[in-house]
């Protein structure tokens, strides 16, 4: 992909969930699968919201949860010159392999009870793993923007959705059992991890992310760039694992 | 029933630097060695191999090469007032697992300890008087002196092949080198790694305000290095993926790329992986740990290893927990003061740190060996600077310059950019390559009530209880920070770059979520006086002779240097006394 994401941008304001545009969404998956993208004045919105966001199947995500997470990745990483959105970048794909594989069933995460009321600086101690969390956390996303804008978030306005991650940022938007904010960080934790993981795991497709920073990659040998480039710009394009599989 | 085994002479628990060096030095003086590692084996070319081995999501964030906490970990309260609560998920530090341990997946950060911070307590109330240190603030003098230890320094040094270059060769300072470091034998190893643009800049920064800049002790190959066991390590890449990561260039010292190649071709040494020692079978009559008992963790079933001679090298919450089970020492009571066992927990400061973000500079973060790769200084140090009315005692070591540009973890922003959406986007494709940090890594001196003992309600998978951490920053902690932090932020200044961040000195309890560094230290103290320590200066435990307790858990303070190359000093310093004397006649090596 080259050029401007503007416009994939201006499609992503009238993201349409995931939920309803299944059975429309063949229009534009085709016109990828041909590697045609179509002008983007040309297509339905629904085509328009396949073709931002990924069409990749999922493993555990409900479609529900599955549009939550795009709205919420792409709020968080929106297109503009700079990048794809975050979903056209493949980062719900990589939200939803995490959460299905072993770090969502929560390896490396002591389980045992009991789980009392701790201080912030104890870390992680709720009885939930990384799945459950996020179930819980989407569920209670979705439940506060019906209260407060009459819809699910994956529904709001651009404005909106931004107004209402920052309310979750700032723990203003009351959660039960865990608070808004703590929801809000590992959203965005694996938000970029999605961006900014080898693209092997899903996301960070075109290693968008690496190119937006200009992070080079593989194979990172640079024992003679290392004076070569001293105070200069590393030129190479980026390579990523399967660049050397 | 565990299944008995045959008698050996010696058992290492633990396969990392120090039970590699133990075995090592045990096997040469003629001893059948058994390495008994709870992880499964890890080899360079198997494991560490590109181009998975640049995975970052695997390796950094996902913690492949660290222990997992589902099996065991360690529990936290800030006074001994509060229940403790397990760290479920590892954040603050990362112990490592598996053959090599955290010697497979550290930085490479190799310092020798200032002479002051051996000799600490008698040092400071020399020059500060008798009632300068506080009641609270427990420290000690490390039995061994700095001169006495420089050999084994250097031993270790020749054996990582560390790049540096030396600020005091035997009394004579020289510029470009650590003018404050103890006067060494000899010349580093290796020449100093390349320069970083990050470095130049702090290099220029740091003479301006009349500092002495050098290059951090690196234990990344500056050019490919041959060492004493006639092992050779290839020149580093500058990938910047060293902490965290295996090395697949066998780059960066690590028992793999230093000593295991020729104790595994030993047929006195014997490595079981997957042997996860249980307990020491202590005797506490005879004064002798007579066996450890280990499980298979690919069947669970039990072995009991007799052994004529124990090296306890597992990493420090181990070494505690396995000498806590088995009663070796009285634990440390901390309104009582007595016991020594669990004493003297430490830990490190980090200083804050602040960032600098030049428009006109590149500083390709990602091109860097792990060791800290820019420039020191110590004018900040130990006791390198003269802390009357201060009210704190110990410094820092100062650094800047970049370690990796991993963007998942590593992407710095300048002060008011929002964390996500537009703004962010373009403050991190402006700033990522323009940007780098300067930190602080403080001492952390002993205090009363920081100590560990063995958890109550906690338990791990092997049913055993955990390690409970009694542990806080202090008084002395937070005056360090501030003082610091004003030193950075000079720094930073007289780099005169476009945007800073502002002044951040962390303040309030410890956390175990941010990563701070893996050098926990303490809680199996080396000292003078049985009463309050629990091994001898030969790391031999007071209470049982052919027990050898190394790593950083003999420290009875930390200083702000990272630990390793002291514990490589000292576990050649205590295999040399087994091996000449313990060895010819078991027993106590001090009376006590």
């Amino acid at each position: 992909m080259t050029g401007s994401y503007e416009g994939g941008n201006a499609m992503a304001d009238e993201t349409i969930p995931r939920r309803e545009f299944l059975k429309g969404a063949m229009v534009g998956t085709a016109a990828l699968a041909a590697g045609n993208p179509a002008p983007v004045a040309a297509q339905t919105p629904a085509a328009a919201a396949a073709a931002g966001a990924d069409a990749e199947p999922l493993l555990t995500l409900t479609a529900t949860e599955h549009a939550f997470i795009v709205g919420a990745v792409d709020t968080i990483i929106p297109a503009d010159e700079l990048s794809p959105s975050a979903s056209a970048c493949g980062v719900a794909t990589f939200i939803d392999r995490q959460l299905a594989g072993a770090y969502g069933m929560g390896a490396r995460l002591y389980r045992e009870g009991p789980f009392p009321k701790a201080k912030p600086e104890l870390g992680y101690q709720l009885t939930l793993n990384p799945r459950e969390f996020f179930r819980a956390g989407i569920e209670q996303a979705n439940s506060w923007t019906r209260k407060t804008y009459g819809k699910d978030f994956d529904r709001l306005s651009v404005q909106d959705r931004e107004a209402a991650l920052k309310a979750m940022e700032d723990n203003k938007a009351p959660f039960a059992g865990f608070s808004s904010r703590m929801f809000f960080d590992a959203l965005l934790q694996i938000t970029m991890e999605g961006f900014f993981a080898d693209p092997i795991y899903g996301g960070n497709r075109d290693m968008a992310g690496w190119k937006m920073v200009g992070y080079p990659g593989l194979p990172a040998t640079y024992r003679e760039d290392i004076t070569k480039y001293f105070d200069k710009k590393y030129d190479k394009p980026p390579r990523s694992i399967a660049d050397f599989s | 029933m565990a299944i008995i085994l045959k008698e050996v002479d010696a058992v290492c628990v633990g396969v990392g630097f120090t039970g590699s060096i133990a075995a090592r030095e045990l096997t040469k003086a003629g001893l059948k060695v058994v390495g008994l590692e709870r992880g499964a084996n890890r080899s360079t070319r198997e494991d560490f191999a590109l181009p998975n081995v640049r995975d970052d999501l695997k390796y950094a964030v996902r913690q492949e090469l660290f222990q997992d906490t589902q099996l065991e970990t360690v529990s936290l309260r800030h006074t001994p007032g509060e229940t403790a609560l397990p760290i479920r998920r590892l954040g603050s530090f990362l112990p490592g697992v598996g053959v090599g341990g955290a010697g497979a997946h550290w930085n490479g950060v190799t310092w020798r300890l200032l002479p002051t911070d051996h000799n600490l307590r008698t040092h400071l109330e020399s020059r500060y008087g008798k009632n300068a240190i506080s009641a609270e603030m427990t420290i000690e003098d490390f039995p061994v002196s700095y001169d006495e230890l420089e050999p084994y320094y250097d031993r270790f040094e020749k054996l990582l092949g560390v790049s540096g270059k030396a600020g005091n060769l035997r009394g004579q300072k020289i510029d470009g080198g650590n003018v404050f470091e103890g006067p060494r034998q000899s010349e580093y190893p290796n020449k100093p790694l390349a320069m970083s643009m990050a470095g130049a800049i702090m290099e220029k920064a740091a003479r301006e305000l009349g500092y002495h800049p050098f290059r951090a002790p690196a234990a990344n190959m500056s050019a490919a290095y041959t060492n004493p066991e006639g092992v050779t390590l290839g020149a580093c890449e500058y990938c910047g993926h060293c902490e965290r990561f295996g090395c697949e260039a066998n780059a960066k010292s690590s028992p793999q790329s230093c000593i295991l190649p020729v104790l595994l071709a030993d047929d006195r040494f014997e490595l079981r992986t997957h042997a996860y020692v249980k307990e020491l079978l202590y005797d506490r009559q005879g004064k002798k740990v007579k066996a450890v008992r280990y499980v298979d963790t690919r069947n669970g079933e039990e072995y009991e290893q007799p052994a004529g001679l124990v090296v306890l090298g597992a990493y420090v919450f181990n070494n505690n927990l396995l000498m806590m089970q088995a009663g070796i020492g009285e634990q440390y009571d901390p309104v009582t003061g007595n016991g020594a066992l669990g004493r003297n927990y430490c830990y490190q400061v980090s200083g804050g740190g602040a960032t600098v973000f030049f428009e006109d500079k590149i500083i390709n973060p990602f091109m860097a060996a792990g060791a800290s790769f820019g420039m020191n200084i110590d004018d900040f140090n130990g006791d390198n600077f003269d802390h009357s009315g201060l009210g704190f005692f110990g410094g820092a070591w100062i650094s800047a310059g970049t370690s990796n540009g991993r963007p998942i973890q590593t992407r710095p922003v300048p002060p008011g950019t929002p964390r996500w959406g537009r703004d962010w986007k373009k403050a991190t494709a402006k700033w990522y390559n323009h940007a780098f940090n300067i930190g602080a890594s403080c001492c952390n001196y002993a205090h009363r009530e920081n100590y560990l003992d063995l958890d109550p309600t906690y338990r791990d998978a092997l049913g055993r209880p955990l390690v409970r951490m009694t542990y806080n920053f202090h008084q002395n902690d937070f005056k360090v920070r501030e003082y610091m932090g004003d030193v950075l932020a000079r720094i930073a200044r007289a780099m005169n770059p476009t945007i800073m961040s502002a002044r951040a000195i962390p303040r309030g309890n410890y956390s175990v979520v941010p990563y701070q560094s893996t050098h926990n230290t303490g809680g199996t103290i080396t000292g003078t006086n049985p009463k309050t320590s629990v091994v001898n200066r030969y790391l031999q435990a007071w209470q049982a002779d052919n027990l050898f307790v190394m790593g950083a858990s003999v420290f009875p303070q930390n200083a702000s240097y990272n630990p390793t190359g002291v514990v490589g000093a000292l576990a050649y310093y205590a295999a040399e006394a087994i091996t000449t004397r313990y060895v010819k006649s078991p027993g106590p090596l001090v009376r006590a």
